[in-house]
């Protein structure tokens, strides 16, 4: 059994509006084929493990990862499917290599949101009974728990839109982003409203692409890297499923997974034990709710926050330095992504983004409409 | 050097249908049994929680504890607005409502979770959170959500 996991390589894809050029797999075998390079390790010699991360209906068939089994090493060997977000996947492989199961796992999350319609992929995820023949979709049910945070704690649109200014001026320096700029607050507010309080802008963008990771025991991450960056803590938690049973102002399952990771990683004040923050903003308001559910702040204080420039870049704790999946990162891969951007920082390889000093940072994804599922994960260099 | 034809990359046209029949569960066949023939809701309370629940369903999340036909009551149909959104775009999966599509979560009467539907019959700018509201039944109920058109102001 293995003490201690590490991460030992990131590949990731630039994210753009359509790769026409590549189908699924062959997206997936960009990055696959790049991390084991970077790495030097052989995917039938040293990978005992693979998960994925993919979208049924994304993708176009069912138990969509027998897409990516040929360039994923699945026929190989084991190859299991997370129908969730990427983070997921990084959550399942730590676990497998503490069981002393597995010592080498690849990681992988793609998504070419351009091949279908946002709305109506999203509208299967509403159960068929009593919600789907409404027509929601996440950007609807975001909408709603949007406003219902705003009256909870008086925000205003204001406070969600300098959440896009500063994520998408933060990609400014991610040569991956696809959607970056210094924005100003009238041009967010100003932007197309898809469901009130919500602009196209405070929404994350449909993009294409891929991430991979590879994920070692201790003694193999010692042979393969100088730079390991080990995971420290891991949490994870649903929320009930229907909205109308939720606080929506509240992310009580954030809360309970951040709880379980920061326990197992020894934190106890996350603004002090952190260097950075890489979460999912799939919506600007989220930011501000799960920075909450992070305890990096008290109810309705994430707003104060982001306006003083504490999470700024160059602020206390920065938060989303890559510029957030609101700078273009697709469904399923967001996760992982933030998992990836968190270790590039621990490594000291985020170049133009990097944080100073960054020794510790925790890494947030989520499934479904308006977070229900939630993943935390404590990640550090020492 | 030889010119080498640049071939375009190739989408294959695909369109996924499937007609589903679902089945609605015990606790849901009485709810839409009731709502199509008297328009009434039915809600499902825990005894050991003391909560009633929307949709009605046979376990109660938070404390396992099986629910039956006995445990069922009537909520609303009155409620109140607890957030909303107006939806500016149009697809497909929408119901056949006017634009702006309004969305809302609404606390029914005796219940202590809300329900998700549409809000109509008033100006889309008028609509506030704490709002009153009853639901507004289609005339030939077929048994599914959209029995109930809307939610109007009371």
């Amino acid at each position: 059994m293995s003490d201690r996991v590490a991460i030992v390589g990131v590949a990731q894809t630039r994210f753009s509006p359509k790769r026409a050029d590549a189908n699924v797999a062959e997206l997936a075998y960009e990055v696959i084929e790049k991390v084991l390079n970077d790495t030097g390790l052989s995917i039938e010699k040293d990978i005992d493990n693979t998960i994925s991360c993919s979208h049924d209906i994304w993708d176009g068939q069912t138990i969509s990862n027998i897409g990516i089994t040929d360039v994923a090493g699945g026929h190989l060997r084991t190859e299991e499917k997370m129908a969730m977000d990427g983070s997921t996947a990084a959550y399942y492989g730590a676990v497998g290599i503490l069981s002393g199961e597995y010592e080498c796992t690849l990681l992988l999350a793609h998504t070419k949101m351009s091949q279908t319609n946002r709305h109506i992929v999203n509208n299967d995820a509403f159960e068929p009974i009593y919600s789907r023949q409404l027509g929601l979709d996440f950007t609807s049910a975001g909408a709603l728990q949007a406003r219902r945070f705003m009256h909870a704690h008086g925000l205003s649109r204001e406070d969600f839109a300098r959440v896009v200014m500063k994520n998408l001026g933060n990609a400014m320096a991610n040569p991956l982003a696809c959607r970056f700029g210094y924005y100003g607050l009238d041009d967010v507010l100003s932007a197309p409203m898809e469901a009130d309080p919500l602009t196209a802008m405070d929404a994350a963008p449909d993009v294409d692409g891929a991430v991979a990771m590879i994920v070692a025991s201790e003694s193999k991450a010692k042979k393969i890297t100088d730079t390991p960056v080990w995971i420290q803590g891991l949490g994870s938690c649903y929320d009930d499923y229907f909205l109308g049973d939720r606080d929506l102002a509240e992310c009580m399952a954030l809360e309970k997974a951040a709880a379980q990771a920061y326990k197992m990683a020894g934190i106890s004040n996350p603004v002090k034990d952190l260097d950075l923050i890489e979460l999912s903003d799939e919506f600007s308001y989220q930011e501000l709710l799960w920075l909450e559910g992070l305890g990096v702040c008290k109810p309705g204080e994430g707003a104060r926050l982001t306006e003083s420039g504490f999470t700024s870049r160059e602020g206390e704790l920065p938060v989303n330095p890559s510029g957030g999946v609101l700078s273009g990162v697709p469904a399923n891969v967001m996760g992982l992504n933030r998992v990836a951007e968190a270790a590039l920082q621990l490594m000291g390889k985020a170049g133009e983004r990097q944080v100073k000093d960054a020794k510790r940072a925790v890494a947030q994804g989520h499934t479904g409409f308006c977070g229900q599922h939630q993943c935390v994960i404590v990640l550090g260099n020492q | 050097m030889e010119n080498k034809f640049v071939q375009a990359p190739f989408e294959v046209d695909q369109h996924i249908t499937a007609h589903s029949n679902y089945f609605a569960g015990k606790m849901g066949s009485k709810f839409y049994v009731a709502l199509r023939d008297s328009k009434e809701i039915l809600g499902v309370r825990c005894k050991t929680c003391s909560k009633v629940l929307w949709p009605p369903r046979e376990t109660c999340g938070r404390c396992f504890s099986l629910l039956t036909e006995d445990d069922l009551v009537k909520i609303g149909p009155g409620g109140s607005v607890v957030s909303f959104t107006r939806v500016h775009y149009s697809e497909p999966i929408h119901p056949d409502v006017d634009a702006p599509l309004v969305y809302a979560v609404i606390q029914l009467d005796g219940a202590d979770s809300g329900m998700t539907h549409l809000i109509g019959g008033v100006d889309p700018e008028q609509i506030e959170i704490g709002m009153r509201v009853t639901p507004v039944f289609i005339e030939n109920r077929n048994g599914n959500i959209l029995d109930i058109v809307y939610f109007k102001p009371e």
